[in-house]
């Protein structure tokens, strides 16, 4: 159970398991979740292969990275990995359904400081870089997840 | 003596806080601006200076050279930011009068400036809030002090004082999707040439309101290229000496480079227009080139 729910913490941590899936692009108030209008960055990204290669670069960094591991310990990474691919293709306008626990729920108690928040953001950039995502596509995914700063940093 | 004290301890503090303060993205702090808040290199940006994030305290320190046609502008300074809330900026401008203080029987003629600077956010946050149109907001105000020399009785003669207070109101939006940055700075200010001819003149020593705007886009993490481009007051035209001391916007393009989070170089072609028409009458352009320190 505890580590169920370790893992579901993480999950959000990862800062993306984005919930208000069915947001209104136009309407996207403070605390809901805009995605892609059509599949065109999902593709850029490179679908499937190329989210799986992303979101996993960035897992592996972020369970070692100095700044943030530790909000991991205990966290399964392969069930986390599942979670946010399932999350970025939703996102980016795949055709995935996420269907994970919401972002400020399961942030709540992580105490999570914007230090933290960038040191992910960080993470990814590196993860994109490696997967030779184009800088300008890197932002247009970032500029979806970066809105969720307001549910996931609380300290 | 301000200078004196003030400088040692603003540079002291990032040893304090050395390693602490790495909680932004790269080039999120902006480049220090000539008034030696972080901004653009003309313009104030409503960004806080350094990487210092919630609870952290972060500082920079900078150098900044613009060789002109017919003057020389140098710049130094430093600057602390607390967190992302508020920024404290002391900054030191050398302008060489070069031909045109000869040509006023004042060779070797240096015009000295010192900056106070301190910029509080009002709101916002200009990278992450991607979703909205909301810009960070910061209202800022800049302290300064001219140290005329040989040119000081006739600044005084032309009703311009030695001492201004500027203040101004900054939004930055970075449209991440878009990869562009864009601040707009209104600036309340009666100036001339930024401080470096007093404030004020005979004609008017009234306040103007001064839009300035930035636009940049980041070409990679490290790299960034834009535009600037700052409005002026005119006070001291006309003045006893017709229209001798007009003076210009000014202008720049620029390109930003900062290879990691301690040390950034930003290079710009600069077009302060004319600066002493009346002595110098073409344009004042040059290469600016600028170094900063992030602790």
């Amino acid at each position: 159970m505890r580590s169920a729910r370790r893992t579901c913490e993480a999950g959000v941590l990862a800062l993306w398991l984005g919930m208000s899936m069915v947001a209104t692009p136009c309407a996207a108030g403070p605390s809901e979740t805009a995605s892609a209008p059509d599949d065109a960055l999902y593709r850029a990204l490179g679908g499937a292969a190329g989210i799986a290669r992303i979101v996993d670069g960035m897992v592996d960094r972020a369970y070692a990275d100095p700044r943030i591991q530790k909000k991991f310990d205990g966290v399964n990474p392969r069930a986390l990995k599942e979670s946010l691919r399932n999350q970025f293709c939703m996102l980016s306008g795949g055709a995935c359904k996420y269907e994970g626990e919401t972002m400020k729920n399961s942030h709540a108690h992580l105490a999570l400081t914007k230090a933290d928040f960038n040191a992910l953001v960080e993470d990814l950039q590196f993860a994109m870089d490696d997967a030779k995502v184009p800088f300008s596509v890197q932002n247009r995914l970032l500029a979806l997840l970066a809105p969720m700063h307001r549910d996931i940093i609380t300290k | 003596m301000l200078r004196t004290l003030v400088l040692p301890l603003l540079l002291a503090v990032p040893l304090a806080c050395a390693a602490q303060a790495q909680g932004k993205l790269l080039l999120t702090g902006g480049v220090s601006s000539i008034d030696g808040a972080a901004g653009g290199g003309l313009s104030p940006w409503a960004l806080t200076g350094s990487y210092a994030t919630s609870g952290q305290v972060g500082a920079t320190a900078y150098f900044t050279r613009l060789p002109l046609q017919d003057y020389s502008l140098s710049g130094y300074g430093a600057s602390v930011a607390f967190g992302e809330r508020a920024e404290l900026s002391l900054a030191r401008q050398d302008f060489s009068a070069g031909g045109t203080g000869a040509a006023l029987g004042l060779p070797g003629l240096k015009l000295k400036q010192t900056l106070l600077g301190a910029k509080v956010r009002l709101g916002g946050d200009a990278v992450l809030d991607a979703d909205t149109w909301m810009p960070q907001i910061a209202l800022g105000v800049e302290y300064k002090h001219l140290d005329a020399g040989g040119l000081a009785p006739t600044l005084a003669a032309l009703g311009a004082k030695r001492d201004g207070v500027d203040v101004y109101l900054s939004a930055t939006k970075l449209f991440l999707a878009q990869s562009t940055l864009v601040n707009v700075t209104l600036r309340a200010t009666r100036a001339n040439q930024n401080g470096l001819l007093g404030f004020g003149g005979a004609a008017s020593s009234r306040y103007s309101l001064m839009p300035e705007v930035s636009v940049a886009y980041l070409i990679n993490k490290q790299w960034a290229i834009g535009a600037e481009y700052r409005m002026k007051p005119d006070k001291l035209n006309p003045s006893v000496l017709g229209d001798a001391l007009r003076e210009d916007d000014w202008k720049d393009v620029f390109v930003a480079w900062a290879p990691n989070k301690h040390l950034s170089l930003t290079a710009a072609y600069v077009d302060l227009g004319r600066v002493v028409p009346g002595i110098q009458p073409r344009r004042q352009r040059g290469v600016y080139g600028s170094i900063q320190f992030a602790y």
